[in-house]
């Protein structure tokens, strides 16, 4: 067979994803550059504003690939920023403790999810609601005020930074996210739990005849999800060194859709980690714009993120289609009669 | 006399219906005066009447939801357009729209009309990204989601637009006959939607659709009509609630108007007993679902603790309520005696129809 150049279907939403964020920058850059765009400030603020974002977009791509959904991100993040708060100023345990016992009581409410899912078959959808609801509702049995964090180690952590050229820097929770990325490719691209979960998300019935041990990936993956979701609230809390039960309201809405726009398919067995990335950088630049613009009212972020959503999720379909019908030809060619 | 114990156990309504009571119960030992209803100035008052005349708007989304939901989708939609809807509404009788521009105030009833079908094309669009470009439920609706608030407040010019025209209070805050309005429209709507789905033979199609689309598509319903229709139905019942909520309050509230009622409403069918993946529904259980929630809010208030508090309490009754229609339950129920019809055992919903 003669190889020629071309780029395997499934690649092409992560891809678009990729590509629409260098148009977009170049947009932003052709507009704002007088304003300071292009600086590497706004660069990297891209990351340090949104790394609490793109740790939890990791483990809710997991999440998507499986065929599941999780709306409990947004809730069990507030949860740790509130846990943290009070640990800390109130009961005066040792912020490092403190992290861990948060990472451990996040993981610990996504095992539970996910216990709830597989072993009782209640849908994700109505399991990570009710982790949601739970979670949302513990921060204000904690308290119904936004505590202040003080803890001078965990200030020093939020303060921290690696100074780069023209006055801007990487912190801490970039590095966070970077490592939970990796972290996110290793899992899905070199490990037997990372093939698993597409075999489960590109057809359940099948990895379970395989011999798959589908039980386990699928609480596996919430209880992954689970961590991520703590270490998000836990970056969000080094963000703004407080506690507080309404923090980031409505944020699975957008780590949802940044998943999305980064070409994972909800429904299941095709995504990347390193597309939710993208994702992310998509939505941060959106919001880039319109602060920089001055004039666009923060609604506009959500039209933009909606029509966006369209834009993807049409593309994504039209490649699934073609896709399938790339396949159904392969097969007439290759077996001289006509596929079902 | 157990043959018929055994059919009203065995009612998909069962369940739902003894949370309800023993919730109701729990607030009858908390608060002694709370079955009493008096009558003042020929209204009806009492905290009965007040859990039903709140539960509507979630309700009336669930009983659009629960058609949704038996085609084996989903709305997140609603909510949103609940917050347009009365935006939308709102606008126009002020006439001072900052984008549809109405210089004077409109006739009412055209009001009404444009707002629904404002709402009603929403849900038509839903409609046809899931039935004609195939997109995944979720994922459809969850663009109107996103950008349906952003549209409100686009419409409302981000303030909180308020209104005193009278005839429109009389949506959310009339009396008729001893009792508030919105109960009267609530189950107008009830009425309508169990018509169509109960004595047509559209809930037979609806139900096809879910259980399996190409099997629904092979015996000659045009699966992509019913879908479409499902979702207008879905798109007018949160017009219709919307109006309800935004006439209670005289007030358009693009940000916080039916904020999460798509999960109340999502909630409320799933506790009246309709399966996430499709097939047999019931709307009957989707409206004691709704009571459900409202009385489960009302008696977390009765106690001296934050409102949001109340979540934890919700997420621990929906538990409950969600265990004992598990199939892991449902198999253990059924063995203890004899077994009845079949069941359904399906996997995680979330992500299968397409």
């Amino acid at each position: 067979m003669k190889k020629k150049f071309s780029v395997d279907l499934k690649y092409i939403p992560a891809i678009s994803a990729i590509v629409l964020f260098f148009i977009a920058y170049a947009i932003g850059g052709a507009l704002y550059g007088d304003r300071g765009f292009l600086r590497l400030r706004t660069f990297t603020s891209i990351f340090t504003d949104n790394a609490y974002l793109g740790v939890s977009a990791v483990g809710m791509t997991l999440v998507i690939i499986s065929g599941g959904i999780d709306l409990s991100v947004g809730s069990v993040a507030a949860l740790s920023t509130m846990l943290i708060a009070w640990g800390t100023e109130v009961l005066g345990v040792d912020s490092a403790v403190m992290i861990l016992l948060v990472l451990l009581t996040g993981t610990l409410l996504g095992f539970l999810m996910g216990i709830l899912i597989d072993k009782f078959s209640v849908p994700p959808f109505i399991s990570t609601l009710i982790g949601m609801f739970l979670a949302r509702g513990l921060c204000f049995i904690i308290s119904i005020q936004s505590i202040t964090i003080n803890d001078p180690f965990f200030r020093s952590l939020g303060r921290w930074k690696i100074k780069l050229p023209q006055n801007s820097y990487i912190n801490l929770s970039v590095i966070i996210y970077a490592a939970t990325l990796i972290a996110g490719i290793v899992i899905m691209q070199r490990t037997r739990f990372g093939r698993g979960i597409y075999a489960f998300g590109g057809n359940r019935q099948s990895a379970t005849l395989m011999g798959l041990p589908t039980s386990r990936i699928q609480i596996g993956i919430y209880t992954f999800n689970g961590f991520c979701s703590a270490l998000s609230g836990i970056l969000f809390a080094l963000y703004m060194f407080s506690g507080y039960g309404r923090h980031l309201y409505g944020m699975e809405l957008d780590v949802i859709s940044s998943v999305v726009i980064g070409g994972t398919l909800l429904t299941g067995g095709v995504g990347y980690p390193i597309g939710s990335l993208f994702g992310i950088m998509i939505y941060s630049v959106i919001l880039k714009f319109i602060s920089f613009n001055g004039s666009l009212s923060s609604w506009w972020t959500k039209i933009a993120v909606g029509v966006l959503l369209l834009f993807f999720i049409v593309m994504q379909r039209v490649t699934v289609v073609l896709a399938n019908r790339n396949k159904r030809q392969l097969r007439q060619k290759t077996q001289g009669r006509t596929a079902p | 006399m157990s043959g018929l114990a055994r059919r009203m156990t065995s009612s998909k309504l069962f369940s739902s219906l003894l949370a309800l009571f023993v919730i109701l119960l729990f607030n009858v030992f908390l608060n002694p005066g709370f079955l009493s209803i008096t009558i003042v100035n020929g209204h009806l008052f009492g905290q009965l009447i007040d859990i039903l005349n709140r539960s509507v708007p979630v309700m009336i989304l669930a009983i659009g939801m629960t058609l949704v939901i038996a085609t084996g989708g989903t709305d997140l939609s609603c909510g949103a357009l609940l917050a347009l809807a009365g935006a939308v509404s709102i606008s126009l009788i002020r006439g001072s729209s900052t984008i549809l521009n109405a210089d004077t105030a409109m006739p009412f009833p055209a009001v009404i009309v444009i707002t629904l079908a404002v709402t009603g094309l929403c849900g038509l669009w839903n409609g046809f990204l899931v039935a004609k470009l195939g997109i995944q439920p979720i994922v459809a609706t969850l663009i109107f989601m996103t950008a349906g608030r952003g549209m409100a407040q686009l419409i409302t010019g981000a303030r909180n637009l308020t209104t005193n025209y009278a005839p429109y209070s009389v949506i959310g805050q009339g009396w008729l006959l001893l009792l508030p309005v919105p109960i009267f429209i609530a189950a107008g709507v009830f009425l309508i939607v169990w018509y169509f789905a109960r004595r047509t033979a559209f809930g037979l199609f609806v139900e096809a659709v879910g259980v399996n689309p190409s099997a629904a598509r092979y015996s000659g319903i045009n699966s992509g009509l019913v879908i479409m229709i499902v979702y207008t139905v879905s798109g007018l019942c949160a017009g219709v609630s919307g109006l309800i909520y935004a006439s209670g309050i005289m007030c358009a509230d693009a940000n916080n108007a039916g904020l999460n009622y798509e999960l109340d409403a999502i909630l409320a069918t799933v506790l009246g007993g309709t399966s996430m993946t499709g097939g047999r529904f019931y709307l009957g259980g989707s409206v004691i679902g709704a009571l459900i929630i409202m009385a489960l809010t009302k008696s977390i208030y009765a106690f001296d603790v934050a409102p949001e508090s109340a979540l934890v309490v919700k997420a621990f009754v929906v538990v409950i309520v969600v265990l004992i229609q598990s199939p892991f339950f449902k198999a253990r129920l059924a063995s203890s005696r004899v077994r009845r019809g079949p069941g359904e055992i399906k996997n995680s919903g979330a992500g299968e129809a397409s």
